[in-house]
This record gives C-alpha cells, sequence and structure tokens, in this order.
C-alpha cells in the first residue's frame, strides 16, 4: 500500500501583509505551522499503513523553508517526504497549484509505485477553499471522496475502500475504489505524538526537493502566476462602516436596563422574543 | 490527465489583462447550480438566484437554474419552483443514476451542460455538495474559480468581481477570471439575503442527456443516514442568536452563554478562536469558516470582531456588542456596544429578560 498525502505550511498568524504591486501575499517573517487539517489526513494515512503494511509519502508545495514541516511529518512516522520547490510555482492559484500537485504525484508514482489513496485536509487554513483536492483527483483521474468521516473498510484484494461521508442532511456511506483521493474531515483522529525513533529519523532524513523541472513539469505556463486563471486585483481592510455602535451606559441595574433600552430601540423585538420564548 | 484543454488562453501573465480569446466571446449568460438532496432544494441556490439576478440584470442577459437529478416530479417540482425564484429559463439534466449525489455523475452533467450552452458565469452554493462539484467542473474545464465568496458584482467591463475574506478573514480580495470561462464561484449560505417567491409560470426549460450509465460510475451509495433533528444546530436559520468569544476568559463561563439564549429562546454560537480550543463543537462557530447567521437579533459577548467573525454577522438585522476594549473592532459594526466586562453584565441580562418575559410562561403553565 502505497500512500501519499497532500500537506500544506501556512501562516500561524494573522500578521500578514500584502505586496504593494503583485497584491501578491508576503509570507516573509511570519511563523508557519502545518495546516491544522492536514494533520487529520497524516494521522489516517499511518492508521491504514499500521493495518496494511506500505509506505507513507509526504509531498507539499511550497518555499525551501516548508522543509521544516517535511521534518515534522516525518517525525510523526511517515517515510519520506517530497518538496516542490520553485519560482515558478509562486503565486499560483487553486488550478495552477492542482498542476504542480498532480504532475508531482504522478512523479512519485514512477519512483516510488504509485499511489492507492492520495490523502488531504479538508481545506488549508489561509486560503479556505477546499478545492485543490478536488482539483488533483480531476487530474489524476482518480476517484474522488471528500469530507470522508470515516475509512468503514479497505479491501485489497478486491480494491475496494468502503467510506462514510459527509453531506449536507447527513451521511453517505460509500463503497469505492482505489486508486482515490480522500479528503478527511476534522476531528476524526488524533494526530499521534511520534516515537523517538522517528523524531531521530526525521532529524536526519533527506527531504527530496524537487524543481519544476525535477517533477516533470512540461508546461512551466500551466505553472504558478502565469498559471492561474484567476487574478487577485484588489487585496483591502474592509471598510469600517460610516457610523460606528452607540454606546449605552447601563448603570447600576444593567440587566433591567438593557432590556429597556433594546425595546425602546427596538419595538418588534419584545414581541418577537416572547413568541421564541413560550415553546419553553 | 485531462488536459481537455481547447484553445489556450493568451500566454504570459495575460490573467492580468482583459483579452477573452475568440472561442470564450460566445460565453453568455448567468447560471445557477440549484442544489438538491432527497428532493430537498438547499436554500443557498434560492439566495444564488437573488445575487445572480442582479449580476444578469446588470450584463443584459438571461439568468438560468441548472437541475440535476432523478426523473420524475420532485425533480420537476425543482424546475418549477427555480421559475417562482426568477429564473428566465432552465436547464435539466434527469436521470435515475442522479437520484444521490456523486462526483462522477454530477460532475458530467454540469460539465456538458457547460460546455454545450456556454454560460459566462456559474455560481454554486459552498456546500460540501458544491464544494466537491465545483472543484471538479472548474478542473476539468481549466478555469478559475473563486470560493467562498461574500460579495459579487460586475465590473465596467462586464467581468465578475468576486469578493472573499483571505488569510483566515484578515483581509478582502476581489478576485477576477478575466480570460477564462465560466467564471465561477461558490457562495456560502446566508451569505446573500433570500429572494422573495413569486408564483410564475413555467418557462423554457432545456433538457439535456447525461450520456452515461450506471456502470460507468465506479462509487456505489451504499445508505444514507440522515441527521437526526436534535443534533442540528439550527444556528443559521435562528432569530435570536447569543454568541461568546474569547472574551469569557474560560470555558466554564460559556454557560452563561448558554443560558441567555435559553431565557430568550435564542440558539447559541461562538467565535473561531473557542472552537480552535476546543471549548466549543464546530457546528457551533459563526464567521466566515463556520456559519453565516441573519437573525434579527445579534448579542456578541466578549467577541472582538475579527473579519472572519464580521463577515458571517453582517447580515443581522441588529448587533448589540458586548466589549471591555471600545476600541474593539466589533464596534465598528456593531449597532449598539456596551463597554463592560460580559461575564459580569451576562447573569443579569439573563434574569432580567426572564424577568420581563416570563408571564407569558406562567400563562401558559396555569391554562
Amino acid at each position: 500500500m502505497h500512500i501519499v498525502v497532500c500537506m500544506k505550511q501556512v501562516p500561524d498568524s494573522a500578521q500578514i501583509r500584502v505586496h504593494p504591486v503583485t497584491n501578491t501575499i508576503m509570507r516573509q517573517g511570519v511563523p508557519t505551522i502545518i495546516n491544522p487539517y492536514d494533520l487529520f489526513a497524516i494521522e489516517e494515512a499511518l492508521r491504514i499503513r499500521q493495518q496494511f503494511g506500505g509506505e507513507v509519502t509526504i509531498l507539499t508545495m511550497g518555499p525551501p523553508s516548508a522543509e521544516d514541516s517535511l521534518r515534522k511529518a516525518l517525525s510523526f512516522g511517515a517515510d519520506r517526504a517530497v518538496l516542490l520547490t520553485d519560482r515558478f510555482f509562486a503565486g499560483a492559484d487553486t488550478l495552477a497549484t492542482t498542476y504542480a500537485l498532480a504532475t508531482a504525484i504522478r512523479k512519485i508514482g514512477k519512483e516510488f509505485g504509485p499511489p492507492d489513496i492520495v490523502f488531504t485536509g479538508k481545506q488549508t487554513i489561509d486560503g479556505d477553499t477546499a478545492q485543490v483536492g478536488p482539483g488533483v483527483a480531476k487530474r489524476l483521474g482518480l476517484i474522488q471522496l471528500t469530507y470522508v468521516s470515516h475509512i468503514d473498510k479497505v479491501d485489497l484484494d478486491a480494491g475496494t475502500i468502503d467510506v462514510e461521508r459527509r453531506s449536507e442532511g447527513g451521511v453517505q456511506k460509500l463503497r469505492s475504489k482505489m486508486p482515490c483521493l480522500i479528503s478527511i474531515l476534522e476531528g476524526v483522529n488524533e494526530i499521534r505524538i511520534g516515537s523517538l525513533t522517528d523524531a531521530l529519523k526525521a532529524a536526519r532524513a533527506t527531504i527530496i526537493k524537487w524543481s519544476a523541472q525535477d517533477a516533470g513539469v512540461e508546461d512551466i505556463a500551466k505553472c504558478g502566476l502565469r498559471g492561474s486563471p484567476t487574478i487577485v486585483k484588489r487585496v483591502f481592510a474592509p471598510k469600517p462602516r460610516a457610523e460606528k455602535a452607540e454606546f449605552i451606559e447601563l448603570g447600576d441595574k444593567p440587566g433591567d436596563a438593557f432590556v429597556e433600552e433594546l425595546f425602546k430601540r427596538r419595538p418588534k423585538l419584545e414581541a418577537e422574543l416572547e413568541q421564541l420564548t413560550r415553546g419553553y | 490527465m485531462s488536459d481537455t484543454a481547447k484553445a489556450p488562453a493568451p500566454a504570459g501573465r495575460a490573467a492580468a489583462k482583459k483579452e477573452l480569446p475568440e472561442h470564450l466571446k460566445a460565453y453568455k449568460h448567468v447560471w445557477i447550480f440549484i442544489e438538491q438532496e432527497r428532493g430537498q432544494v438547499h436554500p443557498v441556490s434560492w439566495e444564488l438566484m437573488g445575487a445572480g439576478r442582479i449580476l444578469a440584470d446588470k450584463l443584459g442577459v438571461d439568468l438560468a437554474a441548472v437541475v440535476v437529478g432523478a426523473r420524475g416530479e420532485a425533480t420537476q417540482a425543482v424546475v418549477r419552483e427555480s421559475f417562482n425564484y426568477g429564473a428566465d429559463l432552465a436547464y435539466l439534466v434527469a436521470d435515475d443514476i442522479l437520484a444521490n449525489y456523486r462526483n462522477e455523475s454530477y460532475t458530467k452533467a454540469l460539465t456538458d451542460l457547460v460546455n454545450a450552452y456556454q454560460p459566462e458565469i456559474l455560481l454554486l452554493g459552498a456546500t460540501n455538495l458544491g464544494r466537491d462539484l465545483a472543484g471538479s467542473v472548474a478542473t476539468t474545464l481549466l478555469t478559475g474559480l473563486t470560493a467562498d465568496c461574500t460579495e459579487l458584482d460586475v465590473d465596467a467591463e462586464g467581468s465578475l468581481a468576486a469578493t472573499r475574506p483571505t488569510f483566515g478573514g484578515s483581509l478582502l480580495c476581489t478576485i477576477f477570471t478575466l480570460n477564462y470561462r465560466p467564471q465561477m464561484a461558490t457562495v456560502r449560505p446566508r451569505v446573500m439575503p433570500m429572494p422573495d417567491r413569486v408564483e410564475r409560470p413555467l418557462g423554457r426549460v432545456v433538457e439535456h442527456p447525461l450520456g452515461m450509465v450506471e456502470d460507468d460510475i465506479v462509487t456505489k451509495v451504499l445508505s444514507f443516514l440522515p441527521d437526526r433533528d436534535s443534533t442540528k444546530s439550527n444556528l443559521a436559520f435562528a432569530d435570536v442568536v447569543v454568541a461568546g468569544g474569547l472574551g469569557l476568559g474560560s470555558p466554564e463561563n460559556f454557560q452563561l452563554i448558554r443560558q441567555l439564549a435559553a431565557a430568550i429562546g435564542a440558539e447559541f454560537g461562538c467565535s473561531r478562536p473557542l472552537v480552535q480550543k476546543g471549548w466549543v463543537s464546530s457546528d457551533r462557530q459563526i464567521g466566515q469558516t463556520g456559519k453565516t447567521i441573519r437573525p434579527k437579533l445579534y448579542i456578541a459577548a466578549g467577541i472582538s470582531g475579527a473579519i472572519q467573525h464580521r463577515v458571517g454577522v453582517e447580515g443581522a438585522d441588529y448587533i448589540v456588542a458586548i466589549n471591555t476594549d471600545k476600541n474593539a473592532p466589533i464596534f465598528d459594526f456593531a449597532h449598539v456596544g456596551i463597554v463592560t466586562d460580559a461575564v459580569r453584565l451576562l447573569p443579569a441580562l439573563t434574569e432580567a429578560f426572564s424577568k420581563r418575559l416570563s408571564p407569558h410562561q406562567r400563562d401558559r403553565l396555569a391554562s
């Protein structure tokens, strides 16, 4: 069983600055972490390996400093880590990102064996799009299983996988086939504390670093800013509303004073709240 | 790999300037994907019809509803209903293998429709289903997709300007897809107001075949376990919401939020840090990455009001903010502010509201 986990290193801070010319985000100087949603994907991959044997490869695209997060992932017990790093990848939107990642996963398949499962987190905390997983699946022609809350059964002989998938009004129980891409829902497991052996191994491990060319990118125009159909025209802080909140003083009986003030300002609310509380 | 790209878009950093290739100029009209599962339309689809109507009118084009589902009355009813929410026409792919949502079949249905009838704008709800589908469709079509938008507009050149919070909601950005079609975007439930429903006659319905049989689909649905009503929080649709933030100081103090909520018949919620700290479960989170609410009254206690939170509550009719810091950003968009420690004020509010609203309860118990 070969499992690839797509992971992203993200800023651990709201202190984000925007480049005045390109309108892209400046990441320098901000502390970074593994995208918290991806930890569930890493843990799920390690659990499957525990059950069926095989290897777990962690893949990330990012600046050279993303090596730190890859080492962290190795310390949990992953077998190898691949860093896709090249200035051609900079400024990629979701479509360009999926092109680069899909290309790298194909190369990983050639070098280390084709993956049976590709795991991703539900979304990242910086982009929040949840679109890269589906895009990678589509480009690789993998079956796509998103928002998976539980893997019920893996049948290696039949090549099938049964999962529970969160949909809007309930849970779909699905039977599908590997190879597939699974985006794991948050909170379904807890990332392990790596063993001492793994921690030592991670510190010494060689991180595999691929440029666009190394990864087998054929068309550089499909990468990074150039390969992105979307363009960020404006990044801005939201305008404060013209009028700020009206501050009210409540005196020594604040509860009663507040209720008085509220119903004076919004007379209809009293009847509505009465209606709502009648059921209690 | 699905590099089924037709003619490539202009080379270089072309995306920055509008140079729409000739073969994409035929793309016209605004489409809304009507999300339905088991005959139930997700309200976000009607909200999008409202937003789509405004875009279509500005562009002087048609607004079309796209309905994908099983053959039969339930799906037909959805088509009819789409006209009551303002559709000029509807596209329909009806096939029994579309009874349950599956990525493979729905992606084919929607992608084929786009290729056949060429919309310039395609909007979907940013639900689990919508995000699952939108990513696949955009990648198949090799076009731009802007996720979780909070504002949609068209600029002077007729391009879709999609605004969304970025970087965990600390900034907003406006994103364009200038040289690819369709311009795709998803919008979270409750972000756009629900338009009025007006009874209208059935308009033009364009049917398109799915061109797929069950054997073509790898993923099979074994069963569906609907959520029990009792486990669902009704936060997004509540008329009154009380929420707490880090200003509460401890997980124990979150009780004060629940108590006030119970006293006024409200749903309770929280800001993102409380979910990250594990004080409150994630289905109670209000904000960009949580629920968007549009209540008549929103009471925010000990919440500073980061943009991430703000975009989730701006649709509230009336916002009351309680915070010790009079410079907290929440006072920039609340209607009424009280500068005090929420932990001390909340019990007094609970008591005062109970006193004021309880006579009815006595009447009810007496009768």
